[in-house]
């Protein structure tokens, strides 16, 4: 089902107030990553809002989605995004990365409440997912497991095995993006390490590839339901995206992969989240 | 009969380790549903496979990638299964090492891991397939439990033993062709609790693996030879370690050697040198494994006589430590 006007605006409402949150917590903790967590927002905020089975007041609900964060580096994106869902209380964010925090930059999934797998280390993510999506094929249950990879850590060999895998054993309850921002922390992925031809790499691994914007929620919307509904193989969006997104001085700017903000530029930040109107 | 045994003891002793492993997993997959298998294209070696052919659809085979293994392993662990993943001891601490470690120590996940080929079993395929680093890696990473058997009857006891141990488990197994210490397996074993397998005052040997067998024959031969009376421990958890066991022997042997086919950097040998050390007692102390090198290429009988890991070089070593003026007195003012 295509969604409605009302749902679209809903959803950027809530994208706004996870960007204005990625920026108040890298001024918090005196930096972040916050070119990556800007970019993946629209993918997110929509599994998070629309389409995950989760129930943040029974967050071990055994039938629920899981989700794997494999660039766990975005963690300043994710656990706000937890928080306005209502899994923990979002003051707590103000100690992001300080002394005894249940929140460093990579989020520990023993932890912080929501999050199902630790992530943090690049190329790992995906071999969980596939693990995930057979266990719960071996336990005949239903709920289904979404991978949300950094387009950078497609470097990884490990990442290929997964796929492999994944095809291999017919994992079509799994769910896999690519947050396609071009960049990593040395520069552009074609500079640094070309991924190209990208999307013939997943499809000669099995996968089918659906290439969409990553900003666009109509766009990621029918993505996912085709994914949903795919039977034959498992399924990977390419999602088009722009780091550093909604916060112009950021966008496409290598050193926002990881940065700091002070109180003057915070403000700037917010002014320019407002004003922007993406999704 | 060990507990996961239930065939004669003259099956039991006809078996290799890893036979005697790939039948009791089995046997304990019809018991529990949510034990799950990984191999990576090492099914057969490892045994895994009679588990895999009697529950085809509770086992996956990664193919040679043995990253993406434990990766797979974790997520299966995070979906509320058991995997037993069980691949060559040098695979899994050193090509997959990280996966272990972040994906399954890190998170605390219920991966039971049989590790086969450790040390020098697998003698005649060279370095790349010895193993003398991995309990030294395994002991370093947080939450995981190392359990090294002495032989095919205490690797059944082990491989049921994990099941009710929460948390990652690392058993490390030769080739599995090494001669049995045990003729039964009702002998108490207990993750974390030493094994005396022979009583002695004079010195004390700690083994694991299959230098257990080789210390009880040289115990045997030198109360008959010297009348020297040597106790012999089976350390078949090197993590936790027993550490209660080595301050007994410290006290009443005041001699302690370490057996092991593993490096004699960071394995069993520096897991009993921390206890003897932090003990603050005087203790007459040496190491015996794999003198920090590539072990030479040969058939493991000949390789652990080389590196006086067989009854002999146990002798020569218990001779040689005991024959050495001991100072239990004060005189630090002596220097080195």
């Amino acid at each position: 089902m295509p969604l409605t006007g009302q749902e679209i605006n809903e959803l950027k409402g809530r994208a706004k107030q996870l960007r204005r949150d990625i920026v108040d917590i890298t001024f918090w903790a005196g930096g972040a990553h916050t070119g990556g967590a800007l970019s993946m927002v629209e993918i997110m905020v929509l599994l998070y809002y629309k389409y995950l089975n989760i129930d943040p007041k029974n967050p071990q609900k055994p039938d629920r989605d899981r989700l794997i964060l494999s660039k766990g580096h975005a963690g300043v994106g994710f656990a706000p995004l937890l928080a306005r869902r209502g899994y923990f209380d979002f003051e707590l964010l103000k100690d992001f990365n300080k002394f005894k925090s249940p929140f460093g930059m990579h989020l520990d999934g023993t932890k912080v409440t929501g999050v199902d797998v630790s992530t943090g280390s690049l190329g790992h993510g995906l071999s969980m997912a596939v693990g995930l999506a057979l266990g719960a094929r071996v336990k005949g249950e239903s709920w289904r497991t979404y991978c949300v990879l950094g387009d950078g850590e497609c470097n990884e060999g490990s990442v290929w095995e997964a796929a492999m895998a994944a095809s291999h054993y017919g994992a079509t309850n799994l769910i896999t993006f690519v947050d396609r921002n071009r960049f990593m922390v040395d520069g552009p992925t074609e500079k640094v390490m070309g991924l190209e031809p990208f999307t013939d790499k997943w499809r000669s691994f099995g996968f089918v590839v659906k290439e969409v914007d990553g900003h666009s929620y109509a766009a990621l919307s029918a993505a996912i339901e085709e994914a949903q509904g795919e039977t034959g193989a498992p399924v990977v969006i390419m999602a088009n995206t722009v780091k550093g997104k909604g916060v112009p001085f950021m966008e496409n700017d290598v050193r926002w992969h990881y940065g700091g903000l002070d109180s003057d530029r915070l403000a700037e930040s917010k002014q320019l989240i407002d004003r922007a109107d993406i999704g | 009969m060990a507990e996961g045994l239930t065939w004669n003891v003259y099956d039991a002793n006809t078996m290799t380790q890893v036979e005697v492993y790939g039948e009791v997993l089995a046997r304990l997959g019809a018991e529990h549903e949510n034990i799950v298998g990984l191999s990576a294209d090492l099914a057969k070696s490892t045994k895994i496979g009679v588990f895999a052919d009697r529950f085809p659809g509770r086992f996956f085979n990664a193919g040679i990638a043995e990253q993406n293994m434990f990766g797979m392993a974790a997520g299966l662990a995070k979906a509320g299964l058991m995997p037993f993943v069980s691949t060559m001891a040098v695979f899994t601490t050193m090509r997959a090492a990280e996966q272990v470690r972040t994906d399954i120590c890190y998170q605390n996940l219920d991966v039971k891991i049989i590790a086969t080929h450790g040390g020098i079993s697998f003698g005649q395929a060279g370095t790349t397939h010895h193993c003398t680093e991995d309990i030294a890696i395994m002991r370093a990473m947080a939450n995981m439990t190392v359990i090294v058997p002495a032989d095919g009857i205490e690797c059944a006891n082990a491989v049921r033993a994990c099941i009710s141990r929460p948390g990652p488990v690392y058993i490390r197994i030769g080739r599995g062709f090494e001669p049995n210490c045990y003729t039964s397996g009702d002998y108490g074993f207990e993750i974390g609790k030493a094994v005396e397998m022979n009583p002695g005052t004079d010195l004390t040997l700690v083994c694991c693996g299959i230098t257990v067998l080789q210390a009880m024959e040289a115990a045997k031969m030198l109360k008959e030879a010297d009348g020297t009376s040597v106790r012999v421990i089976n350390m078949h958890t090197i993590k936790p370690l027993d550490a209660d066991i080595i301050r007994k022997a410290i006290v009443e042997t005041r001699r302690i050697i370490t057996f092991e086919d593993h490096n004699v950097y960071g394995g069993l040998g520096s897991a009993v040198a921390e206890v003897v050390a932090e003990s603050g007692r005087a203790c007459a102390f040496a190491r015996v494994g794999i003198p920090d090198c590539y072990s030479l290429v040969g058939y493991p009988e000949d390789l652990y006589c080389h590196y006086g890991l067989d009854a002999d070089g146990i002798m020569a070593k218990v001779r040689e430590v005991l024959g050495k003026d001991f100072e239990q007195d004060e005189s630090w003012e002596d220097g080195f």
